[in-house]
């Protein structure tokens, strides 16, 4: 059997920045497990620009963002595999791979990080009726067929959800010479960044029409058409207002959830909300010594506040592995109240750590309100805000030293 | 004039413009400049891939190296679709120099070994 301080599972934008970062916080022996061809995840297939404002104050597309963090890892003695898929993990905190160069293997952690992201809601996922044919596809793979193996899959596209792999794929396609004529959204507002909707939708004409849905999927041997109807506000189609769209291609852009089946199965508790694990202030699990971080702990908007996450669950990992984590416990539980939809981490030892980052959505657009915090009841902080979406992850960090064992609550006031 | 909506990063801002061109509404320098560029000449920044021989990859992603003038996108398209390349690639090595004359060029965005 193999022995490792570390396994992460997952050679993405979260594995390599937590690899890195739990090296550089003294964890020596390290092992990254990728299951594609390469190391670098999702940011290879994302070609477009805006990655790394946050964390390099540039404006790099995907594979140059993860080309300098895969350069870091490179400079340190830290073992990775790619071609590797991880069939299993065990709350002893074992993990069992395979390859075809290794074969199939064990490796004993001390600690292990599910790095895995996230996967995209399909159209099983919101029960598209309708015809089963071509031509119905996730947004991802769709940019995965076009940016990595070169093949454009349609013609005349419409898009459904305004998830920002939807808004990016709508330029794409519009770009490679696609007709898209339109996106479609069932909630009110969009869900995706508004720099998104303004440089991938605004600029080509591309229609977006809100409180709208697919309602069927009409084809023989492939994607003809589509019926596009507006929802009223508890989400029902109104009547009377289908409308026949020919299209040869219908990309979704519904929604993305972690992808931890690995840890699920062994009693990893979710999230309701999330979807994710529910982590401490070290975004450790309840099993002991199983970590999570970047998608697959919740889905972020943008690379940036993924790295950042995956360096501090470095950090948080080493302490673990190095046996420094405190021995007391004075808990604080963390509870989203009026308008908040989810609060990450969910209880933190205050020992522990000397301050919390938390990270936090909305569940409705907000304009012109306060981000009121509470602690057992008395309002500790107050915070205007301009403007809180529900596609815009926001954070805000509060030292321990003004916190106390008990519960804190978040909610979002009038002005 | 119509409100504007920043897209220089993920902030958003939402910015005004008036007629002598100021800018208004913008959290960092970088708005103004977008702003007052996009009522007289809006530019964007292009990313594709082009076709490349190698032993792991059959496209290359790339960019323009600078924002090109909006109205030119298609025809820029155009012309990285021409484009083929051989590799090893660097990061940075120009794909096509100075497109259609723009004085930008296209240069690629990822590292190919062989």
């Amino acid at each position: 059997m193999l022995n490792y301080d570390l396994v992460i599972v997952g050679g993405g934008s979260a594995g390599i920045a937590c690899a890195i970062s739990a090296f550089d916080h003294g964890v020596s022996k390290i092992l990254v497990l990728e299951k594609d061809l390469y190391l670098g995840g999702i940011l290879l297939q994302c070609i477009h620009n805006g990655f790394g404002l946050t964390k390099y104050k540039e404006e790099l597309t995907g594979p140059e963002y993860a080309d300098r963090y895969i350069n870091e890892l490179k400079k340190r003695p830290i073992d990775f595999k790619v071609k590797t898929m991880v069939l299993k993990i065990t709350k002893n905190l074992q993990v069992q791979f395979s390859n075809a160069i290794d074969g199939f293997q064990t490796v004993q952690a001390r600690a292990i990080v599910m790095a895995t992201g996230c996967s995209e809601r399909t159209r099983g996922s919101i029960n598209l009726s309708g015809d089963r044919v071509p031509g119905v596809l996730t947004a991802g793979l769709a940019q995965r067929y076009l940016n990595i193996d070169g093949y454009m899959v349609g013609k005349r596209v419409f898009i459904l959800g305004s998830g920002d792999i939807g808004l990016i794929m709508a330029r794409r396609m519009t770009l490679e010479g696609a007709k898209v004529l339109g996106v479609a959204e069932i909630m009110p507002y969009s869900n995706g960044l508004t720099r998104n909707i303004v440089q991938c939708l605004h600029d080509y004409d591309i229609p977006l029409y809100l409180h709208h849905t697919v309602k069927r999927v009409i084809g023989k041997e492939h994607l003809e058409k589509i019926i596009v109807s507006e929802v009223d506000d508890n989400l029902q189609f109104i009547p009377g207002t289908d409308r026949e769209i020919e299209v040869d291609t219908l990309l979704l852009s519904v929604g993305l959830i972690p992808s931890i089946p690995l840890v699920e199965n062994i009693g990893v508790k979710v999230h309701p909300k999330t979807k994710g694990p529910i982590v401490d202030e070290s975004m450790m699990t309840n099993i002991p010594g199983i970590f999570a971080c970047g998608n697959a702990l919740h889905v972020h908007d943008l690379v940036d506040f993924v790295s950042l996450e995956a360096e501090k669950t470095g950090e948080k990992v080493a302490r673990f592995i190095k046996d420094e984590n405190a021995k007391s416990n004075r808990e604080m539980k963390v509870t989203p109240k009026t308008g908040i939809n989810y609060i990450l981490p969910c209880q933190v030892n205050l020992d522990n750590t000397e301050s919390i980052t938390f990270n936090f959505r909305v569940n409705q657009p907000f304009s012109s309100v306060y981000l009121r915090i509470l602690l057992n009841g008395k309002v500790i902080k107050k915070v205007k805000k301009a403007f809180m979406l529900p596609a815009e992850m926001e954070t805000i960090e509060l030292p321990s030293a003004l916190l106390e064992a008990g519960v804190l609550e978040m909610e979002v006031a009038n002005a | 004039m119509p409100d504007l909506i920043c897209i220089v990063c993920p902030r958003g801002c939402r910015i005004q413009v008036d007629e002598n061109l100021n800018v208004t509404g913008n959290f960092c320098k970088r708005g103004e400049t977008y702003g007052r560029n996009e009522v007289t000449h809006p530019m964007r920044m292009i990313t594709s891939t082009v076709k490349i021989k190698s032993e792991i990859l059959v496209r290359l992603p790339v960019m323009t190296d600078r924002p090109i003038p909006k109205n030119q996108i298609f025809s820029v398209m155009e012309a990285i679709n021409q484009a083929e390349v051989q590799a090893p690639i660097k990061i940075r090595d120009v794909v096509i120099k100075n497109v259609l004359g723009l004085g930008v060029d296209i240069v690629a965005t990822r590292n190919v070994e062989k």
